[in-house]
């Protein structure tokens, strides 16, 4: 249904009659909005219902549209650019199939607590509810993975509702925010009196500061703990909070560790940080997860594949403090001792000061004890794999080479989702918080190189490089013509083993090798695919090439390179914790199974 | 167990549909729920009686109070609190059955409201098992059709919920 006659006519009539107050479309009401709250990039793709705001986007030079070739990928690029700076990342689709396409990159921001705010046009007001073409309900379809949405059926109303969805979307724990803006509503003129300074609603007012009693009743628990430990997640680098969590964890001379998601927010090549713990995660980091007296969890949420079985994680006793912004999170899984509600950089500085007031130390014997333990299961060196292997290349071995090429350099690292994920995350080893970029909770695959270049358009001058396999890299790879037409050479290294290589890994181990459907039959030749889309393709089936392949891409500076990198097929990821199992009781190779 | 949760929200489109959807994702029951709009018209006031252990009752609650649109959530069954519900339930009522029907209806404190050669509509309120007790007390066979509220409850004395 198109805009009626009726409104035409009265929307000429207004324009007519100028007021003194300015008039405005919803469509530029919306672009105001935007400008005031300072986004530069709106990742997007056009379609009926949003014409007006596109003709709006068309009339304006401060925001840059970038024009992705699957509105999954623009909610991906707009996630990716969330996770690497901190700000809120826009999105914007069509109706119907528009939004359809964008919900699994909403879920998986969702997922990750990543502020976003996505707008979705929709039929006309008067269309709604009719099944008019391109229409879907946007509002419940996105209801359950999404921080909140919002209908905008009134044009007054949308300046205000996109004030708050900004608010909502990066205020407490951050989430994805869908505003679904009918097409009459983007069209209709209104006089505009401007973006609101602020919001208030009486229904959400996220905490901030924790509670001084809890926190107090912490330190102490945690000062007198024998074997303590500190376990953090995502939550800490949405808080920007890892200059505090460095400061506790080193005032301290606790061990800590960091989930998939929290990678970065302690500087891995410290010897306090044990490595990433869960499934997939080192000896120690989960030896000591498991026979811990007191663990202190910052912004983390006990998630099924960090602790696996929670029967067998209650079965050693400790005193677990937990900090997270999110009520819900806590004791939803795990039992939890202390909770503190609040935002992690304000409880950890407020911990901070008072261990430098209360002067008290931690009971260095039994730390030293404790340390020595973790030394001892730190010394099975459980990432060991065949290094020296001339024949094929291992895919470990790309990583590390990668990470030893790049320690220290201003580089961002997304990967997709399965193996080459868990490899990137156990063997490169990120110091600086924010720099690994990756789904953790939906598990997206082809992620991968719409968060690079959703990453490389903020940061134009560091180096971003996506770890994906040949699996993941095709649920996504239609982007590679996106990085082309905007200029955002990124480098792109498949380990391509041929194979689904997680699901592979699961059927080796659980299914008695029945590799059902994980073998990807028919590939396309990757090399000649990145020429195809514009950019430079490289073969590496030698390990000896490695090195020479990946410098030779870094000296691309401008050119998206696609590096297809032939690994060894049967490799699989260790230590495991199979599914079920508690997480000491780790595959740690071949031998084990 | 059994427990009565009272939630103020705002009174907007969809809000309603946020409570019932947090249930159904995360594997909670509803056993009963009411809403409609307070004397302040921006404000909708539901009830939901549920069941779950302790710990499944503290997520209810708090993932309740994570709605936007959720402005005071709180459990009734933890302190002092009244209930009922209205019930309206048509019954066969023919010859003798007319007689001991009105003496039925009677002994719970109910009223008839609607009445035809062959039926009677019975009102009852009360808490929900009084209801439930009225509708094993009669002759099942007799019941045609029956129309439950589902629980509204309120704190007793100064237990207030308000913004």
């Amino acid at each position: 249904m198109e805009i009626s006659k009726a409104e035409m006519q009265s929307a000429a009539a207004a324009q007519a009659h100028p007021t003194h107050s300015e008039e405005l479309n919803g469509a530029e009401i919306l672009v105001r909005a935007m400008q005031a709250e300072k986004v530069e990039y709106v990742w997007g793709y056009p379609g009926g219902a949003v014409l007006y705001i596109y003709d709006a986007l068309y009339k304006q030079e401060s925001i840059q549209h970038i024009l992705v070739r699957h509105e999954q990928a623009a909610v991906h690029a707009a996630d990716g650019y969330a996770r690497a700076t901190g700000d809120v990342g826009v999105a914007l689709v069509t109706s119907g199939p528009g939004l359809t396409n964008a919900v699994t990159g909403i879920a998986t921001a969702y997922m990750d607590s990543i502020p976003m705010v996505i707008i979705a046009g929709q039929v006309p007001t008067a269309a709604i509810g009719l099944d008019a073409f391109q229409e879907c309900d946007t509002v419940g379809i996105t209801r359950p993975i999404v921080k909140h949405n919002f209908l905008v059926k009134d044009v007054r109303e949308l300046a205000v509702t996109l004030k708050k969805a900004f608010h909502i979307a990066r205020s407490g724990r951050p989430g994805p925010v869908v505003v679904d803006v009918p097409k009459d509503v983007s069209f209709k003129k209104i006089p505009y009196t401007g973006y609101p300074e602020q919001v208030t609603m009486r229904s959400y007012n996220p905490v901030r500061k924790g509670h001084g009693g809890q926190i107090r009743k912490a330190m102490q628990l945690l000062l007198n703990a024998k074997r303590p430990y500190i376990y953090t997640g995502g939550g800490v680098l949405l808080s920007n909070a890892s200059t505090e969590l460095r400061t506790l964890v080193d005032m301290l001379g606790y061990p800590c560790t960091n989930t998939l998601m929290g990678l970065g927010a302690y500087p891995a090549s410290d010897r306090k940080f044990l490595g990433m713990l869960g499934m997939h995660g080192t000896i120690e980091a989960n030896n000591a997860m498991q026979n811990c007296d007191v663990l202190l969890a910052v912004g983390a949420r006990f998630d099924d594949r960090v602790i696996g079985n929670p029967k067998h994680f209650a079965q050693n006793e400790r005193k677990i403090i937990h900090i997270d912004i999110d009520p819900s999170s806590i004791s939803k899984r795990v039992k939890v001792d202390i909770p503190i509600v609040g935002d992690v950089k304000d409880v950890l500085t407020e911990m901070i000061g008072m261990i430098r007031e209360a002067g008290t130390k931690p009971d260095a014997k039994a730390l030293a004890g404790w340390w020595e333990t973790i030394e001892g299961w730190r010394s099975r060196d459980c990432l060991a794999y065949d290094r020296n292997n001339q024949d094929v290349i291992k895919p470990q071995y790309v990583i590390e080479t990668l990470s030893k090429m790049t320690r220290g350099q201003d580089v961002y690292v997304t990967s997709d989702v399965g193996q080459h994920q868990m490899w990137a995350a156990q063997y490169y080893g990120f110091d600086e918080p924010r720099r690994w970029i990756n789904s953790g909770g939906l598990g997206t695959m082809g992620v991968g190189i719409p968060y690079a270049m959703g990453i490389k358009m903020a940061r134009p001058n560091s180096e971003v490089f996506c770890v994906t396999g040949e699996g993941s890299v095709q649920m996504c790879i239609q982007e590679l013509s996106t990085c082309l037409q905007y200029n955002t050479p990124i480098k792109v290294l498949s380990l391509n083993n041929r194979y689904l290589g997680m699901v592979r890994q699961w059927q080796e181990i659980e299914y008695s090798g029945r590799y059902s459907h994980s073998y990807m039959d028919a590939l396309p030749n990757f090399v000649k695919l990145a020429e195809a889309y514009g950019h430079v393709g490289l073969l590496v089936e030698r390990p000896q090439d490695v090195e020479g392949a990946l410098l030779e891409a870094r000296k691309l500076k401008d050119r998206t390179v696609f590096i297809d990198f032939r690994t060894d097929p049967t490799e699989n990821v260790f230590p495991m914790v199979q599914a079920g199992k508690g997480i000491t009781e780790m595959l740690l190779g071949s031998e084990d199974l | 167990m059994k427990h009565i949760i009272s939630v103020l929200l705002e009174n907007e489109p969809g809000a309603l549909s946020r409570v019932v959807g947090l249930f159904s994702a995360r594997g909670y029951n509803i056993e009963s729920l009411s809403v409609a709009p307070t004397e302040d018209a921006s404000l909708s006031r539901m009830t939901i009686q549920t069941t779950g252990s302790d710990d499944v009752i503290e997520q209810i609650t708090k993932h309740l109070n994570r709605l936007i649109e959720v402005v005071k959530v709180v459990d009734l069954t933890e302190g002092a609190y009244t209930e009922r519900e209205l019930m309206l339930v048509k019954v066969r009522a023919v010859g003798k059955e007319r007689e001991e029907m009105k003496r039925m209806a009677d002994i719970f404190r109910g009223r008839i409201i609607d009445v035809t050669e062959k039926s009677f509509t019975i009102e009852l309120t009360g808490d929900l098992s009084k209801n439930d007790a009225f509708l094993v007390a009669i002759d099942r066979s007799a019941i045609l059709e029956t129309v439950r509220t589902g629980a509204c409850g309120i704190g007793r004395g100064e237990r207030i919920l308000r913004v």
